[in-house]
């Protein structure tokens, strides 16, 4: 194994008696337990690890958070490959493998720098000027389009599906506290021992949040993490990010379960999902350090002054040798001292030239130089850099004066102070204010159910944190109605460099002839420059999203969270406004990014959605019927009699045999609603547009319902079991909405009438038995009932027995044969079917599936799904007979608008192939016979069969002026499949239509 | 998540639920028989930035539907009560 | 106004960009327009586009109480297409996606208008026959669309889920090549520094608080920077619409309601259409950046709120994974909302009011970017002639009156169900 050059001897958190390997752009690289991508990076001296977006120019590591930039990495490989991973946070595994996303032939010799050559030709939005092109169409954009996406985007999408799982958990708890550093682990104590049932979120794989980046504090951290662990109501859930929050106190949450390994272990989730619901919570999310802007600021060894402090005493990392600390804030001291002490030379370029005396003797004792009133305005270096160039400040706004001096170095540290990481709060749909005091965007207290602490909230130092946390978790258990004693919490003994103390906010260094150097960058993964948010403010997209979205900057997968304020600060003042004035963008969740796959969690695949079955669905599966989805149902679409027979032959098939003997189909999905009550019939006759009232008991009604609009929106049959008890069925589609339709005029505008609706379509199986032959078999079947024609007259129910199973029989008939439905109760309707069959063998009895029984109800002109599509009125249906005249029904007045009652309007008819071998497709266009095809045509075709009965095919349609126009020859115009079939205009019922074989 | 008291089964999710509109419109009576009074309850909303009274079905939950007060810029949620109640004091 | 080409910006770039002039002015309002359009969305600056450029209409303002741009114009999907069925419908998306071709000559501002297709997929017989007599309308009148089989689907997106284990499976799809999508932003800024070109003052950062009316007629609008008259209001600002219309007695068809879009992590291409996953109310493209752009179903209450739920990500990221399991790992970087006019048919409004002098632009609901140029085309011939284009003829106020409803879905008036 290779050295490890920047790794030290001692210090960190790793642990350096393990030693492992992984693969980073196919060279081995040494890390340790503890360290990251980035860590292991840093120490075995890997610089470049990206390319730029769109100059191509090398980027290493930033930062040691998920503010980075830079370092974005495609990690694993095949099916588990992850783009844009952030090297930051992603935890070192024996044998990890990652790769830099861009660079050709690599990373570190990438040709596509050339582009860097036409930055100039390039600037903010410059594709908004070009590529228009001479012709006037898309074409040209489209050509040129061809290679910019080629040349966009960073990582791969995996080619193949997730091998992993995921995991959705819902929780509930009284206190939420996001972030475990010093605020947060103060405000969960604080919480739990009032009492309240405490969940610690962190996204980290440690607890401790800025403390795990310093060498003391350890002795609290150790004391205080101990104690919150051991109280039983605290739930600590670390490698967890709380990626949002939502109204309701609804948090989202993403544990990185198994995300630390190369494999998860068998049965693990890889990631799981927490919907916490929490009486209050507390954010104590700390903030962000900010970059400053100077020119090729953007060079490897430029990093975030903290994230060195972090390499350094967390993962025992010196990232140079000689380093350059360039600040305008007191952050920095702390670790200029530690860099030192660790044997790097440091220097400190401070933009503040009257220092606190505290500040001078601390770095005097530490042997670090500091450059105080001075600014770093260059860098030098080709893929790396070597030397800083700096000059005296001069006035407020960065500006500096010469002469200039080179200061050679190998790491840039840089603090332009810190960004309280607010979006968890904003997300609740709050504006952050600019304090002008600590230079940042704070929030403010207006979520009584959402308490902010620490750093995010503008707390100076860790004693603060500390202080504010366990008042903040002491508030926040109050708001969930726990006040019990907290106690007291001491915070930890350490020098307490206020993180925002003496900052100022300056958006970029001028060099000292007034200009900002050229490669200043702002946003360093989109490479926007100073020089973009220049000419937009020149083109007049001067508001900060006009900004943000000419410029892209703050668009990039960190959103922002290094680019944004420093933008804000350029624009602001090119406009000459403060910052307050100009406003900030708007903070969106996620947080950071989160994986599709732990979102949806389990509802994958079958189980995306409920597939809800009939309980006779047994009997079918293993009768090897062809299935097909209906709404949420799965129905035997027919059953195959022999392994080569389609969909065609088996309806025809079974359609005709249902004409010449008789057939069972299964029509359990059918909505069934029990109506009672001393009002029912009162109740039924508002709803449909029929009479029910009348209805005698033990007999059936068809009815029809409408929308309140006046539209069809339902039909069924429903039986009066008693003068107070109905029974309605819907259509499958439909039961939900009718059922919720019901309660809805029940409890609300009819809340007088005493009528209680049950759903009641899971307690019954449904089986329809049609054909001549029906009667013989059911009688066969429940021998006692007398079923005959004088006792069960169509449209009458009976009751009877299968098998010792009480059923009911509702004489009627939807393939216009000799019908009945059986009603059974739905744990019997397994074997009621089995005894169905196991009778009916003499009579030639067969299963039929959707498919037939479609076929069949099209030959009787009855209308389904095709025809009731929302959009069709009674009369359009040929329905108008059920409209009494004697009542008023919901939807009565509004079908009387005029459009509704035109009698142009496209009606029901049913249509007949001229040629008997062609067919017709459903959705096919219904033209005159002579005549231009242009337009929307007289109507189109609703629903098509092949009718075994004629022996040809056939469809329902809804053709303008229809019923007038029987005998008339039209044209069916498929423009797509390119036919076009002449057909006859005729009733739309094809088969018996006075009705003499159902009636039998 | 919009979480509802429900005055039946305590406070649930919005899942649970499904949105219903506007509750302060008024159905007519059903021997209404004249257009304009359908025509508003039917399509006309006040459709207000700020309060608003509107109805949920507890549909996966105790079946009853509801009165929600919610304010439709910052989601707050006021009283929630049963629509049969609430629909007795519109009346009285 | 600067002419933009390959040549103007290389010119530009030898003075480092510095002679760019303004994409717009900055004016202050005048006391009295013509016309005084509410809501510089793409909507309003497409209509004072028109205005000016069809009907020689000059004096007119653009009135924005936020930054041009800023509803939803910069916050949908980015989707064109013309698919619509209904009479009413069909011609006039048409209209707009034959704009959308020539848009970006017409305005010299690159629109980024990519016709890579969509796919609207069948998962059912019954929803192969709905796309069928869709697909058959289009072509009757002249639009582009084919009817695809599963293995055609499969040849060309071989990436969705056809195992057995789709919940829904694919047996087909109708396509549409012409449509795609175009670069959101640049419509609002394209059309504003086309109608700022032509005169049409745009006014940012001012709000309409109320109208001035006279016996009964609009003459104006009282605004956060004073009052300003004119012949003739009209207001496009999507999801308001009802809250403006109440300033003057009116009642409308409509509730506001909230649709959330979703970005991924920029990608190497990897899908190349539009795809429509009809089962779940889900729909995905890839932008030329290489975000994966995601939209789902409404949240489904009213709310002026721009932001949605979880229940709804939750959902629309299920849609995702069940039509590509390939997603799985890939992550959301960004989701937002928009608040649209959910109309009680889910056809828009463009119309003459029954106050004179108030004319809507409106009840969009979530498509109303595609109609962009038709609708600011068809609004600037009503408010300059005073009676509707053919185009436009039945958006009005009166079909909910007269039973003209124009119901692509069939579902009646409940605004979230369209």
């Amino acid at each position: 194994m290779t050295m490890q050059p920047n790794r030290l001897a001692v210090g960190g958190r790793i642990d350096r008696g393990t030693t492992f390997s992984i693969r980073f752009n196919d060279r081995d690289i040494v890390a340790h337990p503890g360290d990251t991508l980035a860590s292991a990076l840093l120490a075995n001296g890997v610089k470049i690890v990206g390319r730029s977006f769109k100059y191509h120019r090398p980027r290493g590591v930033f930062s040691a958070g998920v503010e980075e930039p830079n370092a974005l990495v495609q990690l694993r490989e095949g099916a588990r490959t992850e783009p844009n991973s952030r090297a930051t946070t992603v935890e070192a595994y024996p044998g990890l493998v990652a790769r830099s996303q861009s660079g050709w032939p690599s990373v570190d010799t990438d040709l596509g720098a050339i582009v860097g050559a036409f930055a100039r030709f390039m600037p903010a939005g410059f594709y908004y000027k070009t590529f228009i092109g001479p012709f006037r169409n898309t074409r040209w954009w489209m050509f040129c389009e061809h290679f910019i996406r080629r040349a966009a985007g960073t990582g791969i999408a995996p080619a193949a599906p997730d091998p992993d799982t995921y995991e959705k958990v819902n929780a509930f708890c009284d206190v939420l506290v996001v972030g475990a550093g010093p605020a947060g682990l103060s405000a969960a104590l604080a919480a739990a021992r009032a009492g309240a049932r405490v969940i610690l979120a962190e996204q980290d794989r440690d607890l401790g949040g800025s403390l795990l980046d310093q060498t003391v504090g350890d002795t609290w951290l150790r004391a205080t993490v101990d104690e919150v662990a051991s109280l039983p109501n605290v739930r600590i859930l670390t490698r967890t990010t709380t990626f949002g929050a939502f109204d309701g106190d609804v948090y989202g949450l993403v544990e990185r379960a198994w995300d630390h390994v190369d494999v998860p272990p068998p049965h693990q989730p890889r990631q799981r999902y927490w919907v916490v619901r929490a009486r209050s919570a507390v954010m104590a999310t700390g903030a962000i350090e900010r970059p400053l802007v100077f020119g090729g600021n953007d060079l490897p060894g430029v990093m975030s002054a903290s994230a060195l402090r972090a390499y350094l005493n967390r993962y025992g990392v010196l990232c140079g040798r000689k380093i350059v600390l360039f600040t305008a804030n007191d952050s920095v001291y702390a670790t200029a001292g530690e860099l030192a002490r660790a044997g790097a030379a440091v220097t400190i370029v401070d933009m503040r030239s009257d220092l606190p005396e505290e500040l001078r003797s601390r770095t005097a004792a530490a042997k670090v130089d500091v450059l105080a009133g001075f600014a770093v305005v260059n860098t030098h270096g080709g893929k790396a850099v070597t030397a800083v160039t700096v000059a005296a400040v001069s006035g407020r706004e960065g500006g500096t004066k010469g002469p200039v001096r080179r200061i050679d170095c190998d790491v840039v540290g840089v603090s332009g102070g810190f960004t309280p990481t607010l979006h968890l709060w904003s997300q609740r749909g709050r504006k952050p204010r600019f304090d002008t005091d600590k230079l940042a965007f704070l929030p403010d207290g207006s979520i009584p159910t959402l308490v902010c602490a620490g750093a995010c909230a503008g707390a100076d130092t860790i004693t603060d944190a500390v202080s504010s946390g366990f008042a903040a978790g002491a508030k926040a258990a109050a708001a969930a109605d726990f006040v019990g004693d907290a106690g007291a919490l001491a915070p930890p003994k350490l020098a307490d460099d206020g993180w925002q103390r003496g900052a100022m906010l300056i958006s970029a260094v001028r060099a000292p002839d007034g200009e900002i150097p050229a490669k200043s960058f702002f946003d360093l993964q989109h490479d926007v420059k100073s020089t973009d948010i220049e000419l937009a403010h020149r083109e007049g997209y001067v508001s900060v999203e006009h900004l943000k979205r000419y410029t892209t900057n703050g668009m990039a997968t960190d959103q922002g969270k290094t680019s944004n304020v420093n933008a804000l600060a350029r624009l602001a003042e090119l406009r000459g406004s403060p910052i307050p004035a100009v406003g900030t963008t708007t903070f969106r969740p996620p947080y950071t990014p989160v994986a599709f796959g732990a979102i949806v969690g389990h509802e994958i695949g079958r189980h995306f959605r409920p597939t809800r079955l009939s309980p006779i669905h047994g009997w079918h599966a293993a009768r090897g019927a062809a299935f097909i989805d209906a709404g949420s149902w799965s129905r035997p679409r027919y059953y195959p009699v022999s392994p080569g027979e389609d969909v065609q032959a088996g309806y025809i098939r079974e359609a005709r045999h249902v004409r010449a003997a008789v057939g069972l189909v299964d029509v359990s999905p059918l909505g069934k609603i029990a109506v009672q009550g001393p009002d029912a019939a009162e109740f039924l006759d508002r709803v449909y547009t029929n009479m029910f009232s009348t209805l005698k008991v033990g007999r059936l009604r068809y009815g029809v319902m409408l929308r309140d609009d006046g539209f069809v929106f339902d039909d069924g049959t429903t039986a009066r079991l008693s003068e107070t008890e109905f029974f309605m069925s819907t259509t499958t589609v439909n039961a939900g909405k009718v059922m919720a339709r019901l309660e809805f005029l029940l409890q609300t505008a009819w809340s007088d009438l005493k009528v209680q609706v049950t759903s009641v379509s899971d307690q019954w199986a449904t089986i329809a038995v049609a054909g001549p032959k029906s009667r013989t078999l059911l009688q066969a079947t429940c021998g006692a009932a007398d079923l005959s024609a004088q006792a069960l007259p169509n449209m009458a129910f009976a009751c009877a027995a299968i098998d010792g199973v009480p059923v009911r029989i509702h004489r009627m008939s939807y393939s216009g044969e000799l019908a009945f439905e059986v009603y059974i109760p739905a744990r019997y309707g397994h074997s009621a079917w089995a005894e169905l069959m196991r009778v009916g063998e003499p009579f030639g009895v067969a299963p039929y599936g959707t498919e037939a029984m479609g076929a069949l109800r099209i030959e009787k002109g009855h209308v389904a799904g095709g025809e009731l599509d929302g959009r069709t009125t009674l009369k359009d249906l040929a329905l108008e007979r059920f409209a009494s005249t004697k009542k008023s029904f919901a939807g009565c007045v509004l079908r009387k608008r005029p459009v509704l009652e035109d009698p142009t309007r496209p009606s029901l008819v049913g249509l007949m192939t001229i040629d008997k071998t062609v067919s017709i497709k459903a959705g096919s266009l219904l033209f005159p016979a002579t005549g231009d095809i242009a337009g929307h045509g007289d109507g189109h075709v609703t629903s098509t069969t092949f009718s075994p009965t004629l022996g040809g095919h056939i469809a329902l349609g809804l053709l303008a002026r229809g019923p007038a126009r029987l005998g008339e020859t039209i044209r069916c115009v498929d423009f797509l499949g390119g036919t076009t079939v002449n057909c006859v205009v005729t009733a739309p019922c094809f088969v018996d239509p006075e009705g003499v074989r159902q009636n039998a | 998540m919009l979480r509802f008291k429900c005055p039946v089964c305590g406070l649930r999710d919005e899942t649970e639920f499904d949105y219903g509109g506007d509750a302060t419109v008024v159905r007519p009576a059903t021997a209404e028989t004249a257009f304009e009074p359908w025509y508003d309850y039917v399509f006309l909303r006040d459709n207000p930035r700020g309060p608003h009274r509107e109805f949920w079905h507890h549909s996966r939950g105790c079946r009853q539907w509801v009165v929600v007060e919610r304010d439709t810029l910052s989601h707050d949620i006021g009283d929630v009560v049963l629509a049969r109640d609430a629909v007795k004091e519109n009346r009285s | 106004m600067t002419h933009y080409s390959a040549l103007s910006l290389v010119a530009k770039a030898f003075s480092g960009h510095r002679s760019w002039s303004r994409a717009w002015r900055d004016p202050v309002p005048k006391p009295a327009y013509d016309i005084v359009i509410v809501g510089g969305g793409g909507h309003g600056l497409a209509t004072a586009y028109y205005l000016a450029k069809e009907h020689g209409l000059r004096n007119v303002a653009v009135i924005e109480k936020g930054w041009l741009g800023g509803g939803n114009t910069g916050r949908n999907t980015t989707i064109v297409r013309s698919n619509y069925m209904m009479p009413g419908n069909t011609m006039f998306y048409e209209r707009s996606l034959r704009l959308w071709e020539q848009l970006s000559q017409d305005l010299n501002f690159n629109q980024m208008v990519s016709q890579r297709g969509q796919f609207n997929l069948c998962h059912s017989p019954a929803s192969l026959d709905a796309a069928r007599r869709r697909g058959n309308v289009m072509r009757a009148n002249g639009i582009d669309a084919e009817l695809f089989s599963r293995e055609e689907v499969m040849r060309r997106l071989p990436y969705l889920d056809y195992s057995d284990d789709a919940r829904f499976p694919i047996i087909g799809s109708l396509f549409q090549p012409r449509a795609g999508t175009v670069r959101h932003d640049a419509v609002a800024w394209g059309y504003a520094r086309g109608a700022d070109a032509l005169g049409v003052d745009i006014i940012q950062q001012c709000e309409v608080t109320g109208f001035i009316l006279e016996r009964g007629a609009v003459v104006g609008v009282e605004t956060s920077k004073g009052p300003i008259r004119a012949k003739k209001v009209g207001t496009a600002v999507s999801g308001h619409t009802g809250y403006l219309a109440a300033k003057v007695g009116l009642r409308l068809p409509l509730e506001t309601h909230v649709l959330q879009a979703f970005v991924t992590e920029p990608l190497r291409p990897m899908i190349d259409s539009v795809i429509s996953y009809a089962a779940a109310h889900f729909y995905i493209s890839q932008s030329d950046k290489g975000d994966l752009v995601l939209g789902g179903d409404l949240d489904g209450y009213n709310t002026y709120a721009q932001r949605g739920g979880l229940p709804l990500v939750e959902h629309t990221f299920a849609s995702a994974k069940a039509l590509i399991p390939s997603i799985s790992r890939l992550r959301l970087m960004r989701q937002w909302g928009g608040v649209m006019d959910m109309t009680m048919d889910g056809s828009p409004i463009i119309c003459k009011s029954p106050v004179d002098g108030f004319y809507i632009n409106g009840g969009w609901c979530y498509g109303g970017f595609k109609a962009t140029p038709a609708s600011g085309y068809c609004f600037a011939w009503t408010l300059a002639k005073d009676e509707p284009h053919p185009d436009n003829a039945e958006f009005t106020l009166d079909r909910f009156r007269n039973g003209y409803q124009i119901d692509e879905k069939g579902m009646g008036p409940t605004p979230n169900a369209h």
